[in-house]
């Protein structure tokens, strides 16, 4: 089925009510920590308190006769039993044609330790308690190291190394766009505008903290581990196959409830393995449950990175070049996905929605004595669009153009468009996103509310943000090309009762994004039957046949597509089984609504009969046809798809104190056909909470003498509350994607990708009447109060 | 040590050491997982329950200090029958939640909000929330669901 009969079906584009819901709304959720096996022990993990540190011995004896102890385990005990480092799944190579330096990754620290929460040891006991007693009796002599913690200290001369292998701290250099003629386009030009900035570094907070069961069952040498996390069966292939050498048979991973995951879920960490190797030492479940504050230590972060950008313009403001250099702080080791954000999914975005027809990017990525740094909402793409989406406002004010106008001259408008920068958009209307934003915004009325911010002395400001993004990465030859040490693809099965109702496996993973019933309304519309028919399993290597996970704003497209691939050979089968009851031939039969019917007569079968027909097959073409109805579909996609949009921001500032608040929002974004509209805006809502939450108030905070986190608390970062904000203007444009057979483009990140740049173009729009030129994230009202008094001076 | 407490409407009797939280009171000797903890700071609410009438972060209070008291975790709102209670409705309705995991802490203190502000204003409702983090929802539709919850608690 296409994607113009599949928006015409019923359900699609129904705000249908979550049928997850009432489990969460009445307790009856099953997080990992809301689990409770039998002969259940609890494991703490011991951390480093030092950034950079030989560790010179380590003293178990104590910890070991304490009370409950069943066991404390230290980086000899996992090199005795050849337990291999993390592996990094995106392989880059650097413009010298030398593969990105990759040093081990251990799961417990061997000999030294590379960032404060670094994992030194595990003690296992009966009891939470005792072993959180225990853990503070094991003495670890330590040689502490001069650390760095930034990209700048990083790469001096002389500066500490965090690892041997890469003595000078450079992981890679990458690039891509044509240089040579990025500088004639330069040469060439009108205008330049110029741009230092510095995207500041997040900690992803999912409200549910990182939680793992390790779980043997000695009767079947099989291991279970429940998780908090977006894709379980990468989790166990990553494990298996790269760090503890397992029968992917033996292991099963569940990854139930999970409270949010923004990216920070995607990652095989060092405790999910410890966990999972202690299980069979010990002939024990074994459960571990982050604090906050090892949450805040020990999570992948989010962005860090330094750049310099330079936009090349005709004398009409027409661009003719982009030139970009960042240095990307990946911190002390590499995360599972680390490599692949500032790269691939950043660089390859900086055309954004303009013609500029040349783009060089050089991409510098360090090692620091930080936690690691990986994908977060967005992942390199909320990177590009801020760097883009300011050089773009900064070129349009220094040349007198108003930020739309200078947009609109810029804009890409015949599709499919080849960027500079390897991709092909197949579709999209930005003009259009532009003037309904403005309209929902109501720019006409901008000026008077300006004048009466001023009668108030303070100052509005207005800023805008044209996105675009990059979603369902794929396909898997073209990644694995491009480094990629995994598939990209998709697998669903569809399951039809003998009654008529249907269970459907996915391997995406949904912790929020409802697909339980995004996905039910998918198969019910194909089926004709009543969403409540349709149950949606994921989360479980022992229930769903494979999975990719849920990340990169994928599910609906690539999982959506793999069920609807699934619903296609179902419908297939379906057609011949009513062929025959109905005596007609297969090429006569019609499905519409739930009914079978051969064409130009009135002879019909429900689906209903149809199922039961399969599964008890006694008027039935046994000869030609299997009994049954359960098929099972992997997709890989043939491109990225491109949602895209137009946000406007203003802000108002006070300019006695530094206080700065958003006090409208517009998100405009076009993410192809929407099936449900209700679960779409939400997944806006909190992207633009988490966008405009990195404009105005987070920011992670490395102390860069010691190295120490000096934002690991909620008291000491600022997390998005619900009176930070107004009430946000949400509207829509609809180019269905063209080459996936639901035409959805994906939505879970977009605002987070498109606010951050919106408000700061706001915030400086404002503060221009002040003087004020410049400005980093988080604009916090102690650095908009000082940038004010700077400019005064 | 003892502690006499009345639960969703049942008197209970824990065994617990002194330095026991609530919060693990109820999760740990009561099996009551749907108040959760996000923090330990007291800063995210998700750990909310309603105690003799007000809304409390059971993670800031000794299960000991709770003795005598009456509490109403997220399990003991909805009707014995299941009917969901008209804040838990209008949180579906709205969509007021995504992974669910501040949920219990959020409805809890909405109920609690509403009580004491029936009329309270989007703004107010914005500010009486300021003590429960959400990460997934951006708050626009907890707030719709407030307001409408409210409504139907009037009623």
């Amino acid at each position: 089925m296409g994607a113009s009969d599949f928006a015409n079906l019923p359900h699609i584009g129904e705000s249908v009510r979550r049928k997850e819901d009432y489990r969460f709304l009445t307790g009856a959720g099953q997080y990992t920590d809301d689990v409770v096996l039998a002969n259940q022990a609890h494991a703490v993990f011991v951390r480093s308190p030092h950034a950079h540190a030989n560790v010179v011995s380590i003293d178990v004896a104590a910890a070991k006769a304490a009370p409950g102890v069943l066991d404390v385990f230290v980086g000899a005990d996992v090199a005795n039993d050849k337990i291999n480092g993390l592996p990094c799944g995106w392989l880059i190579t650097s413009t010298d044609g030398q593969p990105m330096k990759e040093p081990p990754h251990p799961i417990l620290a061997q000999g030294k330790v590379r960032y404060v929460g670094d994992h030194v040891a595990m003690v296992v006991a009966e009891t939470l308690e005792q072993a959180r007693n225990a853990a503070e009796l094991v003495e670890v002599n330590y040689d502490v190291l001069p650390a760095v913690v930034d990209v700048g200290a990083a790469q001096k001369a002389g500066a500490p190394s965090v690892h041997a292998e890469a003595a000078d701290n450079h992981c890679y250099k990458w690039a891509i766009g044509d240089k040579a003629q990025v500088d004639a386009a330069f040469a060439q030009a009108a205008h330049v505008t110029k741009l230092d900035l510095v995207n500041n570094r997040l900690v992803p907070n999912a409200m549910e903290p990182r939680a793992a069961i390790g779980s043997y069952s000695r009767a079947n040498d099989e291991y279970t581990l429940y998780v908090s996390n977006q894709n379980p069966h990468v989790e166990r292939l990553l494990m298996t196959a790269f760090v503890m050498g397992l029968p992917e048979h033996k292991v099963r991973v569940i990854a139930p409830d999970v409270g949010g995951g923004f990216g920070s879920k995607i990652y095989l960490y060092a405790e999910d393995v410890c966990l999972t190797w202690a299980a069979k030492k010990l002939n024990r479940n074994i459960k571990w449950n982050a604090d906050r504050n090892e949450a805040f230590l020990s999570d992948a972060h989010g962005r860090d990175h330094v750049s310099h950008a330079e936009l090349a313009m005709d004398k009409d403001g027409k661009f003719l070049a982009l030139r970009v250099h960042t240095d990307a702080n990946l911190g002390a080791y590499l995360s599972t996905f680390a490599t692949a954000v500032p790269t691939i999914l950043y660089a390859t975005l900086l055309a954004g929605q303009y013609t500029t027809p040349q783009v060089y990017v050089e991409v510098d990525a360090w090692f620091t004595n930080t936690a690691p740094v990986d994908a977060y909402r967005g992942a390199g793409r909320p990177e590009a669009t801020y760097l883009l989406e300011r050089i773009v406002s900064r070129a349009g004010w220094e040349l007198g153009l108003g930020q739309d106008e200078i947009r609109k001259r810029n804009f890409i408008t015949t599709f499919p468009y080849q960027t500079p920068v390897a991709l092909q958009y197949d579709i999209g209307d930005y003009p259009a996103c532009m003037s309904e934003a403005q309209k929902l915004a109501d720019v006409a009325g901008f000026a008077a509310r300006k004048a009466a911010s001023a009668a108030k002395g303070k100052l509005r400001g207005i800023g805008y943000s044209s996105y675009i993004e990059a979603c369902g990465i794929a396909p898997s030859n073209i990644a694995g090309a491009l480094g990629a040490r995994a598939g990209l693809f998709e697998c669903g099965e569809v399951r039809v009762h003998p009654t008529g109702s249907v269970t459907v496996f996915t391997g995406s993973h949904s912790h929020g994004q409802g697909h339980e019933t995004t996905f039910a309304q998918v198969v019910a519309s194909r089926l004709g039957v009543a969403v409540d028919a349709v149950d949606v399993v994921h989360g479980d290597t022992g229930r769903v046949p494979f999975g990719m996970g849920t990340y990169g704003s994928r599910s609906i497209s690539v999982g959506g597509a793999a069920i609807m691939r699934a619903l296609d050979k179902i419908e297939a089968k379906a057609k011949k089984i009513a062929a025959h009851l109905m005596e007609a031939s297969d090429a006569d039969i019609e499905f519409v609504n739930g009914e079978f019917k051969v064409k130009g007569t009135d002879k019909m079968v429900t689906f209903g009969q149809v199922a039961l027909t399969a599964y008890v097959p006694h008027n039935y073409p046994l000869d030609k046809l299997e009994p049954g109805l359960n098929e099972t579909a992997f997709y890989d996609p043939t491109n990225f798809t491109f949602p895209a949009g137009t946000y406007i921001c203003e802000i108002e500032i006070d300019p006695q104190t530094g206080e700065t608040r958003v006090d409208r929002f517009t998100a405009v974004d076009d993410f192809g056909t929407i099936i449900n509209p209700m679960i779409v805006e939400g997944q806006v809502h909190g992207g633009l909470v988490q966008g405009i939450g990195q404009a105005l108030l987070e920011n992670c905070v490395y102390d860069k003498e010691t190295g120490q986190l000096l934002t690991g608390s909620f008291m000491d970062y600022a997390m998005p509350r619900a009176d930070d904000f107004p009430h946000f203007e949400i509207g829509h444009v609809c180019t269905p994607c063209t080459h996936n057979p639901l035409g959805t483009k994906g939505c879970g990140e977009a605002g987070a990708i498109g606010s951050p740049p919106a408000v700061m173009n706001a915030v400086l729009d404002a503060l221009s009447s002040v003087g004020v030129k410049d400005l980093d994230m988080p604009a916090t009202p102690h650095r908009v109060w000082q940038a004010i008094q700077a400019a005064k001076a | 040590m003892q502690v006499q407490l009345k639960v969703n409407g049942k008197a209970v009797s824990l065994d617990v050491a002194p330095n026991t939280l609530l919060v693990q009171a109820l999760r740990g000797n009561l099996q009551l997982t749907g108040t959760h903890v996000g923090c330990d700071t007291a800063q995210c609410g998700a750990c909310t329950v309603v105690m003799n009438g007000r809304s409390v972060k059971s993670c800031n209070i000794l299960a000991a200090q709770a003795g005598g008291a009456e509490i109403t975790t997220i399990e003991g709102l909805a009707q014995p029958d299941g009917t969901l209670h008209p804040m838990q409705a209008a949180f579906k309705e709205c969509h007021g939640l995504q992974c669910g995991f501040c949920t219990p802490g959020m409805v809890m203190s909405a109920v609690d909000l509403c009580q004491r502000h029936p009329n309270a204003s989007e703004a107010e409702i914005r500010e009486q929330l300021e003590g429960n983090l959400c990460r997934c929802t951006g708050y626009q539709n907890i707030v719709k669901a407030v307001q409408q919850g409210a409504a139907a608690m009037k009623a």
